[in-house]
């Protein structure tokens, strides 16, 4: 895709997904498997649930007025009738160089399941 | 092969403790924090900048370990480093023969007194345990080999993995699952994050059982040793995670001797801990240099290091 097309569906992307999901624009999206929250508000962007250090009401280690991102993306993922389970998957760490680009241009193209080779979860060793 | 690794293997208990921070003295200092803990505890977890605040680092304190002849859990979190430095570290570690390692996220920089830094969380504790059995494998994470001394084939370290997971942090229902998914990215133990709430951790463990993740996954509750009602304030009040019963402040407050009743709380998470299921060890956290963590094992029944090998002595019951 040109540059300024790819320019202009992420931008459409992110007057989407930003009032909705406070959308960080990461480029490689996973609210289906996080419950429709979006990980990246957590404020330590933890890809795999919540930290230690949620305090006992429930809200954010980092940011006391904040519920945690996560108390919410275990409630919605265990609500919804699809993609079950996909909270429980292992995510891979995030790709740095995809922030800022479109996460439906990746989706497309593959792009945003693209992990280093080393990267082998769950193979024996 | 590590202690700490032969023992959960062999389904022996173990004993953790954390090393206290230091800010130097060398090899003499290791030494000192280690004399009254030495005869029971079989590793000790160097922890990094914990509760945001800099210390000498973990990769240095376990080093040091090995070269008094103590074994080492090196810490690490994601805090502060990427994932190159984190690879690095562990590498380091690799290099000395420095085998346990545990993985935490890490508490936020707003946790420490130089809050204006940047936080990292290139990962996340979850996946640094990948990280680290990735590098096992023989490999960095781009898939490049790892050749130690210029040999030819890929060899990787031989690390055990560990990680934290916090039994009375919300969601509770969620925290077996979090801690299963810490098992798949590769961890052999996990050390509890202290609890003042029993019930919370025999939730925890009963999970855990229950769904079988306690005989993958080694299940170390911790026990934090205080002295006096103004300790159990400072660590409600400045360690992320820790959620203190009031009626407990206020049984050390009324207390005539704060510190035996301190010690007195602490035999009874101990004694309540090594009671439920699935429990393959304890780790203590004492921040004192005398005789706490002796006085407790003696009180609960846990041998010293010698009398656990000789006598094959468990208080714990068995991992399934």
């Amino acid at each position: 895709m040109n540059p300024a097309a790819a320019r202009l569906v992420a931008k459409a992307e992110h007057l989407v997904k930003k009032p909705i999901w406070d959308c960080r624009m990461c480029g490689q999206c996973v609210l289906h498997d996080t419950g429709l929250t979006c990980p990246m508000t957590c404020p330590k962007t933890l890809r795999n649930g919540p930290c230690g250090g949620v305090r006992p009401d429930g809200h954010c280690e980092v940011k006391p007025e904040m519920r945690c991102v996560w108390l919410n993306a275990v409630e919605r993922s265990d609500k919804l009738p699809l993609w079950h389970g996909h909270i429980d998957q292992l995510r891979p760490p995030v790709d740095n160089r995809l922030k800022d680009s479109s996460s439906w241009i990746n989706l497309f193209t593959g792009r945003d399941k693209q992990t280093p080779a080393g990267w082998t979860v769950g193979q024996p060793p | 092969m590590s202690t700490l690794e032969r023992k959960l293997d062999a389904g022996e208990f173990v004993v953790t403790a954390e090393m206290p921070v230091i800010d130097g003295g060398g090899h003499a200092e290791l030494q000192r924090q280690l004399e009254f803990m030495r005869p029971y505890v079989d590793a000790y977890n160097a922890t990094d900048n914990p509760a945001a605040h800099a210390h000498v680092s973990p990769l240095a304190i376990s080093i040091g370990l090995l070269q008094v002849g103590a074994e080492p859990v090196m810490q690490l979190v994601c805090r502060d480093k990427n994932r190159l430095a984190l690879e690095a570290d562990l590498m380091g570690a690799a290099m000395y023969g420095v085998q346990n390692i545990c993985c935490l996220t890490g508490d936020d920089v707003t946790a420490g007194d130089e809050p204006e830094a940047r936080r990292v969380f290139d990962l996340d504790g979850i996946q640094l345990i990948a990280l680290a059995r990735t590098l096992d494998r023989g490999h960095y994470l781009s898939g490049r080999p790892i050749l130690p001394g210029g040999e030819r084939e890929a060899r990787g370290p031989h690390f055990v993995v560990g990680a934290v997971e916090n039994p009375s942090a919300p969601p509770l229902d969620y925290r077996v699952r979090r801690a299963a998914k810490k098992a798949l990215a590769g961890a052999r133990f996990l050390q509890l994050q202290m609890t003042y709430r029993t019930e919370l951790l025999e939730r925890f463990l009963h999970t855990a059982v229950d769904t079988g993740l306690s005989a993958r996954l080694a299940m170390i509750p911790s026990i934090m040793i205080l002295r006096s009602a103004g300790a159990m304030r400072f660590v409600a009040s400045s360690v992320p995670g820790i959620d203190m019963p009031p009626e407990l402040l206020r049984r050390v407050e009324s207390a005539v001797d704060a510190e035996a009743e301190c010690f007195e709380i602490a035999y009874e998470l101990a004694s309540h801990a090594i009671s439920q299921p699935g429990v393959a060890g304890l780790h203590f956290i004492s921040f004192r240099k005398d005789a706490g963590i002796a006085k407790l094992c003696t009180r609960l029944g846990i041998g010293t290091k010698q009398e656990r090998e000789t006598h094959g002595h468990s208080p714990s019951v068995a991992l399934d």
